[in-house]
């Protein structure tokens, strides 16, 4: 492996600025990396080669012209579920196969405009639905520590490609783990960022109240880089905050001690992992030798979390995946008639996740059902909410597992759905309540990443990411390379 | 809580989905046991909860309505699965469905 795919993004600034290497290098290098491994992780649904040489040698020009910015020559990956008008966008969906959408994500243009390098689209789960990335149309990826073993999910791609330095760093989405749970098991860092601190415009919508978009990296510092890029109001998604957004690389240098984090003592759960306990304890050790204040918090309604969400996201989903009825864009199965278009569109291009949590979405709405489940899970989004509304009276922050487990074996968790479900236990809870989080390395369990999670108050990314600066700067796991690849 | 097929059958057609009979059995099954699950949040009493649809405290956002271009028409043609002078085709709407109505 070339030594530049080593890089971070914030090394990689400084030695592109200081000429020591080009864009064109440091791009050739990842594409060179990706045509060597990428046939055993399937981290890419679409490599856009030709989009990133030519974004690099314009990235090389700016610099030249010393008016780059932090990300210019930065290759990036992006999961394909954010809209590019140069590469195809399909959500791993036979839906969208070959849709190419007419305007970027809003995160996109961003990107592009700062100079940034597309490798190309990342795999996910069908419409982000899923842990595993196996609900892929296009085939799962792979675990770059355990080929045989899932990546997490739903942005597996984008947490693969970076673990397997194939991308330097990459933007996933986050609806109830979307970006922590990968990251966790693919010992990368992920972040999900406050619930509108980032602009979705041109995410293809899930469970609007619950989605958004953040950055997968291999130090704290770079997803601080890339969020620093991608936040701020944008008049084109109306749930994006216009609020500063401070430098997010400029408060990582911070003294642990005396700040107050909490341990959830909810957060244990049925089935978790002895390897990922005694990790999670070793990391609350690191903490408290910091300085840090380890606090109790309680949590009360974690166990009600996973409920709730599969309530609230499936409907949100059976709304938002209407507008794929096969008449304005996207791939038509043609019936006699508009209704039996629909039907034909709809159940062909469908993968069996999206099916089932339309079916249970559409349920939990209809007449008759609609309080039972849709409102009385709204009630109970209030209650988790309220409890983390009172632990931060408390605290700075909150640490946890990430998930119950390390990444599974492909196919062993396929033929139950709820059992896949379980592996957002942890991650749920944050988006019920908007609250920022992030997976960082924190240690390992027969070999395979396990993931530690901060929380922070609302629109509070600064505090989570100084927390975990500081924790990463005093271990060694983010500095190990995955070990799956022949 | 246990799905019939007509259940599944029935928030089939709210929902658009052609699905197969045995998509229907697998449905059947897996919505009733994941349905059970949910049934634990049964145990909180939340008369007196008010519920949270989304989580930020913003209503009515209002813009200035300036005139700026939209997507170039061409583009919307060119990703339309079916389009006839410059117009998206469709099959048939009304008559021949069993909630097309009359022609």
């Amino acid at each position: 492996m070339s030594e530049l795919t080593r890089l971070s993004a914030t090394e990689a600034r400084q030695l592109l600025d200081s000429k020591a290497i080009s864009s064109v290098e440091l791009t050739e290098a990842h594409l060179e990396r990706i045509a060597e491994i990428d046939q055993q992780v399937h981290g890419y649904l679409h490599v856009m080669t030709d989009v990133a040489h030519s974004q690099a040698r314009h990235a090389d020009s700016i610099i030249e012209n010393g008016e780059a910015t932090s990300l210019t020559g930065i290759p990036i990956a992006l999961k394909d579920i954010l809209c590019t008008v140069d590469a195809p966008t399909t959500a791993a969906s036979k839906i969208l196969d070959g849709y190419v959408s007419p305007y970027d994500a809003t995160v996109v243009r961003k990107l592009r405009e700062a100079g940034a390098v597309f490798l190309g689209k990342a795999n996910t789960d069908e419409f982000a639905m899923g842990s595993s990335t196996e609900n892929s149309a296009f085939g799962p990826t792979h675990n770059p520590w355990d080929l045989d073993r899932v990546p997490g999910g739903s942005s597996g791609g984008s947490a693969a490609t970076v673990s397997a330095h194939e991308a330097m760093v990459s933007l996933g989405s986050d609806t109830g783990g979307s970006i922590r749970q990968p990251a966790g098991f693919c010992g990368v860092v992920g972040m999900k960022p406050t619930y509108g601190r980032v602009s979705r415009f041109g995410l293809l919508a899930f469970a609007s109240s619950l989605d958004q978009i953040g950055p997968f990296s291999r130090t704290v510092s770079d997803a601080a880089l890339l969020l620093n890029s991608i936040a701020g109001h944008d008049p084109y998604d109306s749930t994006s905050i216009d609020i500063d957004v401070p430098d997010f690389t400029a408060t990582l240098d911070y003294d642990l001690k005396g700040k107050r984090i909490g341990i959830a003592r909810e957060y244990t759960a049925d089935g978790m992992e002895t390897g990922v306990s005694t990790a999670f304890d070793d990391s609350v050790r690191t903490l408290r030798d910091l300085g840090a204040n380890l606090v109790e918090v309680s949590l009360p309604h974690t166990e009600y979390g996973l409920a709730t969400y599969y309530i609230t996201s499936p409907a949100e989903a059976s709304a938002n995946l209407a507008r794929y009825d096969g008449i304005k864009y996207g791939n038509r199965k043609e019936g006699a008639t508009l209704q039996e278009t629909y039907l034909r569109t709809r159940g062909e291009g469908f993968g069996p996740e999206v099916k089932r949590r339309i079916m249970l979405g559409t349920y939990a709405l209809s007449s008759g059902y609609y309080d039972a489940y849709y409102v009385k899970a709204q009630k109970v989004r209030t209650l988790i909410k309220r409890d983390f509304d009172m632990a931060f009276e408390h605290v700075d922050a909150i640490v946890a597992p990430t998930s119950p487990t390390v990444a599974f074996p492909i196919g062993s968790r396929t033929e139950d759905p709820y059992q896949m479900y379980l592996a957002d236990v942890f991650t749920i809870p944050a988006n019920m309540a908007g609250i920022p989080g992030i997976s960082i390395p924190g240690g390992f369990s027969d070999g395979l990443p396990v993931g530690l999670q901060f929380l922070g108050k609302a629109f509070d990314e600064a505090t989570v990411l100084s927390i975990a600066h500081a924790y990463e700067q005093a271990t060694d796991w983010h500095t190990r390379e995955p070990t799956g690849i022949a | 809580m246990s799905l019939s097929v007509n259940d599944v059958e029935y928030v089939a057609s709210l929902a658009r989905l052609g699905l197969s009979d045995d998509e229907k059995e697998t449905l059947r099954e897996q919505l009733s046991s994941i349905l059970s699950h949910i049934e634990v949040l049964n145990r909180l009493d939340t008369s007196a909860i008010s519920p949270t649809a989304q989580v930020i405290e913003v209503d009515n956002v209002m813009r200035d309505d300036t005139v700026a271009p939209s997507l170039d028409h061409d583009e919307v043609m060119r990703i339309a699965p079916r389009s006839d002078k410059g117009f998206i085709a469709v099959p048939t709407v009304l008559g021949g469905s069993d909630e097309g109505g009359s022609a």
